[in-house]
């Protein structure tokens, strides 16, 4: 893990940040779903092609874990994050399948300092997670916490 | 039949529970997001949780887990009455997930979901969209976690 530099300071409204490359393999969406969605167009590829999404395609849930982890090597691991209190929306607009392979990106639409929390502000982003065809697959905007670089700004 | 006639419009149905061990917390957590308070115990109780806690994203794939194994349950009990169970399809998504607390190591939470509205699509005959509310209430039965989420249903 590379050292955290970045500060609530650092999303300023209109910064965005690249998701991704990241593979969808056949394994992978079989593993999860296993766990969590065993459900026969995520299990199995015959069951997928009969099914509207055309293949053996990944869960929701996965993707959104999928685009969580592609948030953490883009910049949540070397931020100052204390977590999200929820996400406004999500859209699975897409089938994600088998041998996709997942980029994107979260640009910052606002940010604020919280009062009921010195030293913590709230960034709101909103997120783009598209496939290898430049199609958008997940669409979503919710807000994560961030500690201050300096803690003084908020107390004015 | 349809989901709406076989569930009341704003009438909880309990799901069953989950219970989060250390063990699930961290492998999910080092799979998709390992965030210090995640998947680090000490960093954890530096953090504001304030303890090593579940992803918020692992929490709604139990949600999921629980819904399917109390959907194939309650599939056989309906074919046993020789009725034939909805067909569900997939969902669209969600909107307004709220993690409302924590979900710490050996945490257990119950489940439920709320059918708020079945309407079928105008452009396509023979679907229907379900809305629903699902929730989740961990042991000392506080909430936990909450979304908006949609179903799709053929006829």
């Amino acid at each position: 893990m590379s050292e955290a530099n970045l500060y609530y300071e650092d999303f300023a409204p209109g910064r965005s940040f690249a998701l991704g490359p990241r593979q969808v393999t056949t394994e992978e969406i079989i593993e999860f779903a296993r766990e969590f969605d065993p459900q026969p167009m995520h299990l199995d590829e015959e069951a997928g092609k009969r099914s509207i999404l055309g293949g053996l395609a990944a869960s929701g849930w996965h993707t959104s874990a999928m685009f969580m982890r592609m948030m953490i090597d883009s910049y949540l691991l070397r931020s100052h994050s204390e977590g999200a209190p929820g996400v406004d929306f999500m859209e699975w607009k897409k089938p994600v399948l088998a041998g996709d392979t997942l980029g994107g990106s979260s640009t910052v639409l606002e940010s604020r300092p919280l009062r009921s929390r010195p030293g913590i502000g709230v960034v709101k982003f909103r997120h783009e997670v598209t496939n290898q065809h430049g199609e958008v697959v997940c669409l979503s905007e919710n807000s994560i916490m961030f500690r201050m670089r300096e803690r003084s700004e908020v107390s004015a | 039949m349809r989901m709406s006639e076989l569930y009341e419009i704003g009438a909880k149905t309990e799901l069953g529970t989950y219970r989060f061990t250390e063990e699930s917390i961290l492998h999910f957590a080092t799979r998709f997001d390992p965030q210090p308070f995640h998947v680090d115990r000490e960093a954890a109780e530096r953090s504001l949780f304030g303890g090593l806690c579940a992803s918020g994203w692992h929490t709604c794939a139990a949600w999921m887990k629980t819904f399917l194994a109390y959907w194939a349950a309650e599939s056989a009990r309906l074919a046993a009455e020789g009725k034939v169970p909805p067909t569900l399809g997939p969902s669209a998504g969600f909107r307004n997930l709220q993690w409302l607390r924590p979900v710490f190591v050996d945490d257990t939470v119950a489940y439920s979901v709320t059918l708020v509205a079945s309407r079928p699509l105008a452009s396509r005959p023979g679907w229907i969209m379900n809305s629903t509310l699902a929730e989740g209430v961990n042991q000392a039965g506080d909430p936990v976690m909450r979304f908006q989420g949609s179903v799709l249903e053929f006829e």
